[in-house]
């Protein structure tokens, strides 16, 4: 096989996965041409990263909620109103906000772990006990801001979560280079572990793809890792945003596909049956990915609260479904069993891009809503089509 | 000359891999009682629902003629129209629904273009007073019996105006009572006009209801016996039913002396309370290391509930009774026990049950023991591929690799996943349960090679099987079961066809 049929080959069988990855790629092209380059500029990216953070974050979470065909529409509200009780305790009980955070999402994950109770062993469907949250939390947020309206938070470490960057080495210099070197640290650490598991491939006797191909691979991810860290090193540098989206998803990238229990939830997802009859509680599942689902709302509303620098009336109102649409332009599928949190990701990602960019163009926000159900529509289809395939 | 209602020609039904009817003729007098008999599998419902219209005109060679005419059904609504009605043996009802519009579901009495309630209770009352029901038909079917339900469905079909019923098993899931009351009702029925087909394994109700028996063997017909004339004993039925010649193709295996029990549950009563009745009832059965035990019965005599309830009780079952597990008292609320104490269970479903179809051979295999391969919960991969791989060959799963989606396999090779899916929990006790139902013979022979080579190695098996001369081919011991019960033990030696259908058909 030549090096050209090789890719083309992968590229066919794999183009569920990289298909998204292309729609991304093409999207952001698009947008720069139409924009003059203002879409692609390290300042809109920067922002355009920072403002997703929350949605990506949901997103990743309720990736395994659907995996196991399960819904949860709760999370919008809940993550408002953690956003509110932090508020709260910093500025009514001048609780410090490092004792603060940690609360709240040990708070998300107890919500969580009744929710999963509810549905798991009381029996009531997930779309009616998320639903029942939505009202309930949107109730208590309501609420808790009655009084003051809007609460400003004057912590400076809490906001700097959604505003802040990270420290720079030498502020002199134009570039981050902190982001610099994390960046290319990042592209060392991809190099050698690829290596490591090519090396380990070939010592079990296993087929590996071609050599020219492996380095053309490592050549082109850690020029997309180069250049993404050149960006935002262009503008500030990494956000504490971005930061903590990406520990999120390495964590939960690493559960979902390197672990017993990753696997678990993908055989329940599957079959509910089968997998109860391989000696897996479903029901511990069930409580397990809600459990998760609360906490990760609770790290969203922490996000978006200090974003905003503000605990508001209305925050949480339609993150919800933002989430379950990335999740679903990722390549989740309704009927469960498959789906991955790095394509929620990417999802959120796509979804944002076009926000962003129909913004900076100028689009009226009426045809944006119109455009984005387009786009969900699209993406689902496309993912059905290729899966027939297989 | 007398007249016939139904004739089926030269009915040929093929799917892929088998030939589910091979050239069957059947033949139905107008106005009587036509029992249709024969193993599991020999082909009763697959011409039943060719006659219906399940498998439409096209796809099955042959004629069907009723009242002298050749039918081209293309769907359920073309045989209703021509007076067919077929009653499954798993109830069609709606249980949220009222009684009155179950019973014109699909054919509503309208008023222009709403539901004309009060006429459709009205006609629903003239249709249950036919088949001697009274009850209020506001009811919801949810909270009836279903001894009554059945009856609902044979009103259902006659207030489609029905000349002819079909009933597959309609008694196997009823008491000795609502049988008897429901076999009474197709004799009225008889004297209405109302010809009817009953497919049944009861053979008692047979002799005593037909007019003429059919039976059925591997999608042949082997004779239709007059039973107006003379009196067909069951021994006759059941000649027929299993007549065949034994060919070799159960592998020949060393007997070897067999262990210790490992297994063994006594006094076992099962209670079900989805279907709100005792499912089993006072089971004794034992198991010895390196046995093959073979559980002999037919649909519906409780053979796979007894091995759920053994298997750590997935359904929720109220069970009374002990079970031992290598001598020790056990008792499990959860699968994972049950696989935990070395027991592995390869279901009869192995589509719905078994196995995850849209994931791939090597997922599937090391799902029930992933611990295994993992460390701190990180699944090592490469050990993973490389054990897959190892079962793909040892029981010679034919697929290009193991990266293979289980959804695009063969029936046979699907089963040969499900059975490493459960080796691979490395059990001492392993629970097939029809490990051979819709494969091939090649691929069956296969699957019996493996079991033999297990034993060998020291596992104990439990096979449940439908198929008798598989039961008696591979087991060292075979125990009966009828309605619940355990109805016979026999050394496999001295088991054949006859007096295994004998226990199982009381």
């Amino acid at each position: 096989m030549t090096l050209y049929q090789e890719m083309k080959y992968l590229l066919r069988k794999n183009i569920r996965e990289y298909g998204m990855y292309i729609a991304l790629l093409a999207i952001v092209v698009a947008f720069g041409f139409t924009t003059q380059g203002l879409f692609t500029s390290p300042r809109n990216i920067s922002t355009l990263l920072n403002q997703t953070g929350y949605i990506m974050v949901l997103a990743i979470g309720m990736t395994l909620v659907i995996v196991c065909q399960y819904i949860d529409l709760s999370v919008g509200y809940l993550a408002g109103f953690s956003g509110a009780i932090a508020a709260i305790l910093m500025t009514q009980y001048g609780v410090s906000e490092w004792v603060v955070i940690p609360i709240v999402m040990v708070f998300g994950l107890a919500v969580g772990l009744i929710n999963g109770f509810m549905i798991g062993k009381l029996g009531i469907p997930a779309y009616v006990v998320s639903l029942a949250g939505m009202f309930i939390w949107r109730g208590l947020l309501l609420m808790a801001t009655e009084k003051t309206g809007t609460i400003i938070i004057p912590n400076a470490g809490f906001n700097a979560i959604g505003n802040g960057f990270i420290p720079d080495i030498d502020a002199n210099k134009d570039l981050h280079i902190l982001t610099l070197i994390i960046g290319a640290a990042g592209i060392v650490i991809y190099i050698l572990s690829a290596i490591k598991g090519r090396q380990s491939k070939i010592k079990y006797g296993f087929e590996v793809i071609s050599t020219p191909l492996f380095i053309v691979k490592l050549v082109f991810i850690s020029l997309i890792i180069g250049i993404m860290s050149w960006i935002i090193a262009d503008y500030n540098g990494l956000s504490w945003t971005v930061v903590i989206c990406m520990v999120v998803l390495a964590v939960y990238h690493f559960i979902t596909q390197k672990t017993t229990l990753g696997r678990h939830i993908y055989a329940a997802g599957g079959n509910r049956n089968a997998a109860e009859l391989a000696g897996i509680s479903v029901k511990k599942i069930t409580y397990i990915i809600f459990a998760s689902m609360g906490m990760l709302s609770a790290v969203a509303g922490i996000l978006y609260t200090s974003r905003l620098q503000s605990a508001t009336t209305t925050a949480g109102t339609m993150f919800e479904l933002d989430a379950i649409a990335s999740a679903f332009v990722g390549g989740a599928s309704a009927s469960g069993g498959s789906g991955k949190v790095t394509g929620s990701i990417v999802g959120a990602l796509v979804m944002a891009a076009l926000t962003n960019g129909m913004n900076l163009m100028g689009v009226g926000i009426s045809y944006q809503y119109a455009i984005r159900g387009a786009v969900l529509v699209l993406a689902v289809f496309f993912d059905v089509t290729t899966r027939k395939k297989k | 000359m007398e007249k016939y209602i139904l004739e089926m020609k030269n009915i040929s039904k093929e799917f892929p891999g088998v030939k589910a009817l091979d050239n069957v003729n059947f033949k139905v007098k107008e106005g009587e009682i036509h029992c249709l008999v024969g193993e599991n599998g020999a082909g009763k419902s697959t011409l039943m629902k060719v006659l219906s219209g399940v498998y439409p005109y096209g796809t099955y060679t042959g004629d069907i003629v009723i009242n002298g005419q050749v039918q081209k059904f293309t769907g359920i609504a073309d045989s209703e129209q021509a007076g067919v009605a077929i009653i499954y043996q798993e109830l069609a009802l709606v249980p949220e629904m009222t009684v009155y519009d179950n019973i014109f579901l699909g054919h509503e009495i309208k008023k222009g273009i709403a539901i004309d309630e009060n006429e459709t209770i009205q006609k629903a009352l003239e249709v249950m007073n036919k088949v001697g029901l009274k009850i209020n038909p506001s009811m919801q079917i949810k909270d009836l019996g279903v001894g009554t339900q059945q009856l609902i469905e044979i009103a259902k079909a006659l207030s489609k105006n029905v000349k002819l019923l079909i009933l597959d098993e309609p008694t196997a899931a009823l008491n000795e009572i609502d049988s008897q009351n429901l076999l009474k009702l197709i004799k009225e029925l008889k004297k209405e006009g109302v010809t009817s087909i009953m497919i049944s394994h009861k053979l008692k109700e047979v002799t005593s209801i037909a007019d003429t028996i059919t039976v059925l063997r591997d999608g042949k017909t082997i004779c239709s016996m007059d039973a107006t004339s003379q009196q067909i004993t069951e021994n006759e039925i059941i000649k027929h039913m299993v007549g065949r010649e034994i060919d070799n193709i159960y592998p020949k295996r060393e007997k070897i002396e067999p262990g210790e029990v490992v297994l063994e549950v006594r006094d076992w009563d099962v209670y079900d309370p989805n279907l709100g009745r005792e499912i089993l009832h006072k089971i004794n059965i034992n198991v010895r290391k390196g046995e093959i035990v073979g559980i002999s019965g037919l649909m519906g005599a409780g053979r796979t509930e007894l091995a759920m309830s053994i298997f750590g009780n997935p359904k929720g079952y109220k069970i009374q009774g002990d079970l031992y597990v290598n001598g020790e008292k056990q008792s499990y609320n959860h699968p994972s026990q049950a696989v935990k104490a070395g027991i592995a269970y390869v279901t009869e479903d192995r589509k719905g049950n078994g196995l995850i179809l849209i994931q791939d051979i090597k997922s599937n295999i090391t799902l029930a023991n992933l611990k295994a391969l993992a460390r701190f919960g990180v699944i090592n991969e490469n050990e993973e591929v490389k054990v897959a791989n190892e079962y793909k060959q040892s029981v010679n799963i034919k697929a290009p690799s193991i990266e293979q989606i289980v959804g695009n396999l063969s029936g046979g090779n699907q089963q040969k996943v499900s059975i490493c899916k459960s080796l691979f929990a490395s059990p001492s006790i392993l629970i097939l349960d029809e490990p051979t139902r819709g494969i091939d013979v090649g691929a069956k022979y296969e699957i019996y090679t493996i079991m033999n080579r297990l034993v060998q190695e020291g596992m104990s098996i439990i096979m449940i099987s439908s198929d008798l001369l598989e039961v008696i081919g591979m087991s060292d011991r075979i125990y009966v079961m009828a309605e619940g019960r355990v109805t016979g033990e026999i050394d496999a030696k001295d088991a054949t066809e006859h007096n295994i259908m004998e226990m199982a058909t009381i």
